[in-house]
């Protein structure tokens, strides 16, 4: 074998043996390690400075003295939160329906998820922008439909966001699921059913169970996109109601005030890290070990 | 099939149709608006006209944006799928501790905040002198499309059977040849599939650019969100409709080489 010639060939004083494919990995992990983990580590420990670089955390006690910035934070976790709970709701059924599709269906939902994604987040959230303006189609199908008697104001509120990001996100949301789904043999609800389990038993202990790998992957996921997101709020509410994506954009951009903005960002990151180790330990309980 | 299954099929499908037509809607909506006569987003349209098309090119920065971002995402697409297949094959095929946690954080840039990934970067930059806006944004995109192709490429290798190459070398196949021959076309698909996600999500990056940019250097997004804020025509929505032909001719041809099942896998 290859790798037992190459390690005959090292020198001798070398103690431990090196494993070749160490250093196959040692590019891209070494490139992830320098441009990524170690600018985000100095930017996380920036954030526990003050001016004269000693530890603290004046920043973060002035971040969450100001009620305005917890609201700010209260509406960024809301909208994070509803935003992915839209995408669930709406991609659990469709990964079920996607999975018993076949042929030309199925191509072409999934040719619709994944599509989307060629069209960038900013044609897409003016789109939105465009189809909720009080005189936009929505707005027009509502009083046509006898909803509402005048147009609504839709742009600019909460739910224009939501409906906009989770139309984003979606497809990260059903390709998780779908690939579990369809990897569910169908005879198990079946034999559920031979032994006495009624629809709901076999679906709430049979089938949902078996999904909640792809479940987590989705909305941790999405739910990381959505805590961050900043193209998608600042064209469709813009000001009005500020994210801390928006905030941080705001105190670098136009404020300069790095030690605000590394607060703002280091909230966020820590936010991030917390959801990626949260579902990787959960995905790990719930399928075992993968690698 | 029990009552309650058949109604909870119905309702799989009317789910179904409805997330369809929810993800097309700003699609149609953009291709739709870049066919207006209009200078306003109006729908429907008066009337329709291809003068959006026409301005394209008239249209100050916006092909020097368009060829700098095709340029970026090519670029970083090619860079990610050699070190990251390179890699994935030493962390799938490696004997060293802590793999599974490396598994976890070569995936991890995809969901890290951008904005915050990018000021970190631009203050790295700036410690270590690097002032060029475009080798600055060469590097960060490595950052996005890397961990697409680690992500695909690991799942790929998971699958992949290794005891092929051997039984490729027992057969006489010096080992080059047996990677070449054997692997490389049996990851084929993983490559496509990781190249074309990788691309687009380059092509598609705000967060990270905005703080890397210069004035002769803005992607196509940063040009296309000024645009927006200063003189919003349709001319973006016929420029989004060519991205949109554009991406539909890759799908369709990876579609057909690939199979549309396994490039999301």
């Amino acid at each position: 074998m290859s790798a037992a010639t190459e390690a005959a060939q090292a020198p001798p004083e070398m103690r431990w043996r090196v494993d070749p494919f160490v250093l196959l990995a040692a590019p891209g992990l070494l490139y992830l390690a320098i441009l990524f983990a170690l600018p985000l580590a100095l930017l996380l420990l920036q954030s526990f400075r003050d001016a004269d670089g000693h530890f603290s955390i004046a920043g973060y006690i002035e971040f969450f003295s100001d009620p305005i910035n917890l609201a700010v934070t209260w509406r960024t976790f809301r909208v994070a939160a509803l935003s992915t709970l839209l995408c669930l709701v709406l991609a659990y059924p469709t990964a079920f329906a996607l999975a018993r599709a076949r042929g030309f269906v199925q191509s072409f939902i999934l040719v619709a998820m994944i599509l989307p994604l060629s069209v960038g987040v900013i044609v897409k959230a003016f789109s939105w922008s465009i189809v909720l303006r009080s005189d936009g189609i929505v707005n027009s199908a509502l009083v046509f439909l006898g909803i509402v008697d005048q147009p609504i104001r839709l742009l600019f509120t909460e739910t224009a966001l939501i409906v906009g990001s989770a139309n984003v996100f979606l497809p990260f949301m059903v390709l998780p699921i779908y690939a579990v789904v369809r990897q569910i043999d169908p005879s198990l609800s079946a034999a559920a059913a031979t032994l006495g389990a009624g629809p709901f038993f076999r679906f709430f202990r049979v089938i949902v169970p078996l999904t909640l790998p792809g479940v987590i992957a989705g909305v941790a996921f999405v739910f990381s996109l959505a805590i961050s997101m900043y193209v998608i709020p600042s064209l469709i509410v813009g000001e009005r109601h500020a994210t801390l994506s928006m905030l941080i954009a705001r105190s670098y951009l136009f404020f300069r005030d790095a030690q605000l903005g590394s607060t703002i960002s280091a909230i966020l990151l820590l936010i991030a890290i917390a959801v990626v180790l949260g579902s990787s330990l959960l995905l790990r309980r719930f399928e075992g070990t993968r690698v | 099939m029990t009552r309650t299954d058949r109604v909870a099929v119905v309702l799989c499908w009317l789910f179904a149709a409805l997330v369809v037509v929810y993800l097309l809607t700003p699609l149609v909506v953009t291709v739709i608006v870049s066919f207006t006569s209009s200078t306003v987003y109006t729908l429907p349209p008066p009337d329709w006209s291809l003068k959006w098309y026409e301005r394209l090119g008239r249209k100050s920065g916006l092909m020097d944006s368009l060829v700098l971002s095709l340029n970026l995402a090519f670029l970083s697409t090619v860079i990610a799928l050699i070190i990251g297949t390179a890699a994935a094959l030493g962390v799938q095929k490696g004997r060293f501790p802590g793999r599974e946690a490396i598994a976890t954080f070569v995936v991890s840039p995809l969901m890290m905040p951008g904005l915050v990934v990018g000021v970190a970067l631009l203050q790295f930059f700036r410690e270590m002198g690097l002032r060029d806006a475009y080798w600055s944004l060469l590097l960060a995109h490595i950052i996005i499309t890397l961990p697409y192709v680690m992500r695909t490429l690991l799942a790929s290798l998971q699958q992949f059977d290794f005891s092929l190459i051997d039984a490729a070398r027992t057969l006489g196949m010096p080992y080059p040849t047996a990677i070449l021959r054997v692997m490389v076309p049996n990851l084929a698909p993983a490559f496509l599939t990781a190249g074309l996600f990788a691309f687009l999500a380059s092509m598609d990056n705000y967060p990270i650019s905005i703080f890397l940019t210069d004035a002769r250097n803005k992607t196509l997004p940063i040009r296309m969100l000024q645009y927006l804020e200063e003189t919003p025509d349709p001319t973006i929505a016929a420029i989004s409709s060519g991205l949109i032909l554009m991406a539909l001719i890759a799908l369709m041809v990876s579609a057909r080489t690939v199979g549309l099942n396994r490039m999301i896998q």
